[in-house]
């Protein structure tokens, strides 16, 4: 399903998605909590060690399949990181199972003294991603985590878009040691990557190819750019879509080969676009290629509690909004 | 089990720690920069773990049955520097790099700069929950080695000190032991009517400790006789882990420095550092004297 190269100067990886019309859901919490059972049979140094919110990310599954390799570490992110830390100096693959604005934004010191400064080999795991938590509100939302981790150094940060890519996302993070930032989210969203689809850290994914605007998503906002570039062919405004599901190392040639094919640039992600998504394809074309960029995310602000199609009107991250901004950067130039 | 088959005396481990203050206020004097207060207070304690009491063979620092150690009062780190070399981890001479541009000799220890060091540290509060997963990790593969941690007094204020000490609890883990270096001053200190306190950040720690769950001993932490009661003690209880709270003096071994929170991290002047070596060297002399006599 994957092929190499396409037309003219793009050369990137190109998958084609499932169709999103009656699409498979899938909670990449629950894919999350599954894969974790089956990694434990092939790496025998993987635990799981857990914020007292097992039954929230899923690490209970693991928890129940794998007892003696589940260590519950109760209220207190700060200590399971170091925890997590002295582990790794062992030889073990500890993965942390809490929050995302916990892992993020409750641990960042441990996160730099014990594991990013040192190297080690602790796999992150923020549950709850984004604002589509499940009505929690603010507190519980993560807008900056992206922006938190991105700006360690050494620390590769991963945003898969569903359950397929998480699955071989996480297979990858096991094969490849060093501090790792994974964002899960908690509901169900469609999958979109064919069962063969094997995930690589840094890569980005060309899901659709077309040359007047050049949508970019991560995480499983990139389903919400898909909807969008849909919509945009509803008026025949052809929308290539690149799917950036590693923010660092961010996969720079293929934002440069994208803004070189399309000339406009929309980025799309569940987070701040502050330090996120959008400013990492905006580092990145302001030191090789200037481009009109737009960045669809959280306007500097936090989130509240709300259902979910609220949110994503209210906040401005909606395919609608993807779409719009895409139409608007055609009419202006 | 000890590291060594034959243990030192206790002169020969007195004399090691006066050694070791000598090159701990060389090293800052030479580097001009660094803690001194904190290292003097730690000394014979370090001395003690490695020349005493850890299982560690520094021709093989990755021996994965070792004796881990963790500083998590990591600005003391000249003083561990200064016994790894002594123990023969790098050479002694390396000690006057501490702190300059490319020396392994970090401000603050960086686990992967020098052998012998186990895990990074500086910000302080963040060195027991490391040592807990060493302990955790040790009691799952099965390995006798035993964790030891060395915290200051003023780092223990950091809440995460305590999630720790809650979870080694918990786990039982009988195979750690914290060593609080309880020399009662902090940098700055508390206002208070009339001024600045620079009494003890906590008061009975060791009452604290106990009060979640763990076993404490209390000792002097400059008497070898003291030191090596408690953590051969420590050593052998089990299904607690041990809080060993060794009372010390900041900028014990050289009168002037001595309980005096202006040496938390100051550089001696030429006179000083004269004045500090003639009276280390009175120590080793007199050491000398009581094993002559």
């Amino acid at each position: 399903m994957t092929s190499s190269g396409a037309t003219g100067t793009m050369r990137l990886q190109r998958v084609e998605p499932l169709p999103l019309a009656g699409a498979e859901q899938q909670a990449l919490r629950e894919v999350w909590g599954q894969t974790l059972v089956e990694l434990a049979a092939d790496y025998p140094e993987l635990v799981v060690l857990d914020g007292d919110l097992a039954n929230s990310t899923r690490a209970d599954i693991f928890a129940a399949a794998v007892p003696d390799r589940f260590f519950e570490m109760g209220i207190a992110e700060q200590n399971m990181v170091g925890v997590a830390a002295g582990m790794a100096t062992l030889g073990f693959a500890p993965w942390l199972s809490t929050f995302a604005a916990f892992m993020a934004n409750r641990a960042t010191d441990q996160v730099r003294i014990v594991v990013a400064q040192p190297h080690l080999n602790v796999k992150m795991c923020g549950g709850y991603t984004g604002i589509l938590t499940g009505k929690t509100g603010k507190t519980h939302q993560s807008v900056e985590d992206i922006a938190i981790f991105r700006a360690m150094p050494g620390v590769v940060t991963l945003a898969p878009a569903d359950g397929v890519e998480l699955r071989s996302a996480m297979r990858a993070m096991m094969e490849t040691p060093g501090p790792m930032y994974l964002r899960v989210t908690r509901d169900p969203s469609p999958v979109i990557f064919p069962d063969n689809y094997t995930f690589q850290i840094g890569p980005g994914v060309l899901l659709r190819d077309g040359g007047e605007v050049g949508l970019i998503g991560t995480g499983v906002q990139t389903v919400r750019v898909l909807e969008a570039a849909d919509m945009l062919a509803g008026e025949r405004i052809a929308a290539s879509v690149l799917h950036l599901p590693t923010l660092k190392p961010i996969d720079a040639d293929a934002i440069v080969t994208l803004a070189e094919r399309t000339g406009r640039i929309v980025t799309a992600e569940d987070h701040s676009i502050i330090g996120g998504l959008g400013s990492a394809v905006a580092e990145v074309l302001g030191e090789r290629r200037p481009t009109p960029m737009r960045r669809i995310g959280l306007r500097d602000v936090y989130g509240e509690s709300a259902p979910n199609d609220y949110l994503l009107e209210a906040y401005g991250i909606s395919a609608g909004h993807v779409a719009a901004a895409a139409r608007e950067m055609i009419q202006e130039s | 089990m000890t590291a060594v088959e034959t243990r030192p005396s206790l002169d020969d481990l007195r004399r090691m720690s006066v050694q070791a203050r000598k090159l701990i206020v060389q090293a800052i004097y030479h580097a001009g920069a660094g803690h001194l207060g904190g290292p003097l207070s730690a000394a014979d304690i370090l001395v003690a773990l490695y020349f005493d009491q850890m299982n560690v063979d520094p021709t093989n620092p990755d021996w994965p049955e070792r004796d881990r150690f963790i500083l998590s009062k990591g600005h003391s780190s000249i003083a561990l520097y200064t016994v790894l070399a002594m123990r023969g981890y790098f050479p002694v001479e390396e000690l006057n790099t501490f702190d300059a541009a490319h020396s392994r000799l970090q401000g603050h220890p960086d686990m992967h700069a020098l052998p012998g060091l186990e895990m990074s540290t500086g910000s302080l509060g963040q060195g027991l929950s490391p040592g807990l997963g060493m302990a955790l990790g040790a009691k799952v593969r099965g390995y006798p080695f035993r964790t030891w941690v060395m915290l200051g007094d003023g780092e223990i204020q950091e809440g995460q000190i305590w999630e720790a000490v809650f979870t080694a609890a918990r786990y039982r883990l009988d195979n750690v032991t914290a060593i609080l270096d309880y020399n009662g001053l902090p940098q700055f200190g508390w206002p208070q009517a009339g001024g600045f306190t620079r009494e003890t950040p906590i008061d009975d720690p060791g009452a604290k400790f106990r009060a979640f769950g763990w076993h404490v001993i209390e000792c002097d932490g400059h008497d070898q006789t003291s030191i090596r009661e408690a953590f051969d003690a420590a050593r052998v209880f089990t299904d607690q882990p041990t809080c060993v709270v060794a009372h010390t003096v900041k900028g014990q071994g050289v009168s002037f420095m001595e309980g005096d929170f202006n040496w938390h991290a100051k550089v001696p002047s030429d006179e000083q550092l004269a004045e500090a070596l003639a009276e280390l060297d009175a120590q080793l002399a007199a050491i000398a004297d009581v094993e002559a006599a």
